[in-house]
């Protein structure tokens, strides 16, 4: 067995909730400086040469690129061999306490019908798998209502098949327009149970920025997306353009006979994403 | 692309009118912050037949929860957030003499009417862009409901706070426009 202390996680998070939120990584970073050449509205490439020059200042200046420094989402692999001195849910959220207060983040959770801020970002939102090995992998997602609000989720019926799940995955692009700060993300999670493809939908959101599918038909099936995305039109923050997505994910898992669940998580061009290993 | 327009405020009906969707504009002057809980609170007060904490006639309310500010800085990250969200709220205070609003997304038909007929324009600002939009904050004031934290009315003094013009005062719309422009399919 390896020990793993309550500390360390803390401390971990805490720093992994202040450069989440002002080190954008370079996939994002990278992709969002390509697309600029393939911009052909003059206003998007404005947007986007803003968008640059924001996550830039950001990271030089340690300042959240965006004031929606989001509600912290986590995904964390604990290694079978691993011995924890405490309760990880505790470690994690005393780590998002501090992160959130030292790093000068805004506290953006509340009670959800009283609406009363919770005044230090917890509870955090926390997925656990227990894994191979004696290490801890703490992923961090920190996630803007701008983005999530547009989110959706169908149960289709496996008759309307991929042509359904294509239609549907449009459709909710189009109504979301401007709203989650283009270019977006799309993180599509097929199959599973209701809950199991929002997770997937999520998870496939933490990709690296245009990694493909292990599948070939599911990669052939991100790409075809992202291209119908794109023709959609609507362009960096929804001005116009040829650059609304700059991938498309998908996660797929098994389903019940009788359905076909389908989650869209829509991710905004603050695509924070970062690792620790313990 | 075409050079930004200035534009100093409160903001007369010839500034509104002179606006046209798709517009860059660098603006000027003291604009006041209101996201959806102060929003909720200003509503009420008129209820209640009373006074807005601010003069809203000409003014312009920027919808941004800012991060806190570090020790010595002006204020934190600064960018919009959704403008949807305020959507019920903005015809009254629109009817109230309030002459623009800056946030991201599309607005309501009812926003858009009042907007109409009260010479009123719909600006956005490049959502996400927080730490650069910061930059042009040279004051910031909270003057009503400190115990919102982020989402208290603060009272801005801005110099070159970038935008673009998305709704103007004749029914132009950016997001109409623009998209039909660069749309590739039916
Ligand atoms: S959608 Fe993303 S970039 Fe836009 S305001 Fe929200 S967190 Fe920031």
């Amino acid at each position: 067995m390896k020990k793993v202390l309550s500390s360390e996680i803390t401390k971990a998070v805490r720093a992994l909730c202040i450069s989440a939120a002002c080190n954008l990584e370079p996939d994002v970073a990278g992709a969002l400086r390509t697309s600029l050449a393939r911009e052909q509205s003059p206003l998007g490439r404005d947007v986007l040469s803003q968008i640059i020059t924001n996550f830039e200042i950001a990271d030089k200046e340690s300042l959240p690129m965006c004031q929606d420094t989001g509600i912290a989402v986590f995904f964390i692999e604990v290694g079978r061999l691993v011995e924890l001195d405490g309760s990880l849910e505790d470690a994690v959220n005393e780590g998002v306490r501090q992160g959130y207060k030292d790093g000068y983040l805004r506290k953006s959770v509340c009670h959800p019908l009283k609406r009363v801020n919770t005044g230090d970002n917890t509870p955090a939102i926390i997925h656990t798998t227990i894994v191979e090995g004696d290490r801890v992998k703490i992923k961090i997602a920190p996630k803007g209502a701008g983005s999530e609000n547009m989110s959706a989720l169908k149960m289709l019926k496996p008759a309307e098949g991929v042509n359904g799940i294509k239609a549907f995955v449009l459709d909710t692009v189009r109504s979301a327009g401007g709203n989650p700060c283009p270019p977006i993300v799309v993180g599509v999670g097929i199959g599973g149970s209701f809950e199991k493809s929002a997770i997937l939908a999520k998870k496939a959101l933490l990709r690296s920025i245009g990694s493909k599918h292990t599948d070939a038909e599911v990669a052939a099936l991100e790409a075809e997306l992202l291209k119908s995305i794109n023709d959609l039109g609507i362009g960096p923050m929804g001005f116009g353009g040829v650059v609304t997505a700059l991938a498309v994910h998908i996660e797929t898992y098994p389903c019940h006979i009788a359905s076909l669940p389908v989650a869209i998580n829509i991710q905004c061009h603050a695509g924070r994403h970062k690792e620790a290993v313990l | 692309m075409t050079e930004p327009i200035r534009i100093t405020l409160p903001l007369s009906d010839a500034d509104v009118l002179s606006l046209k969707a798709g517009d860059k504009v660098l603006i000027s002057g003291v604009m006041y912050t209101a996201r959806d809980a102060a929003h909720k609170r200003l509503i009420e007060l008129l209820d209640r037949g009373e006074k807005l904490p601010f003069d809203i006639k000409g003014q312009i309310v920027y919808y941004v929860g800012p991060t806190p500010a570090k020790p010595g800085a002006i204020i934190g990250s600064a960018g919009p957030t959704t403008s949807g969200r305020m959507d019920a709220y903005t015809p009254r205070l629109l009817d109230l003499g309030l002459k623009g609003m800056v946030g991201k997304g599309a607005r309501s038909k009812e926003v858009l009417d009042a907007m109409n007929r009260n010479k009123a324009v719909y600006l956005a600002a490049v959502g996400g862009a927080a730490a650069l939009i910061a930059r042009s904050i040279k004051k910031a004031e909270i003057i009503a409901y400190e115990d919102l934290g982020p989402e208290a009315i603060r009272r801005l003094e801005v110099v070159d706070f970038p935008a673009i013009v998305v709704n103007d005062a004749s029914g132009g719309d950016l997001f109409k426009q623009g998209v039909e422009k660069y749309r590739r399919v039916a």
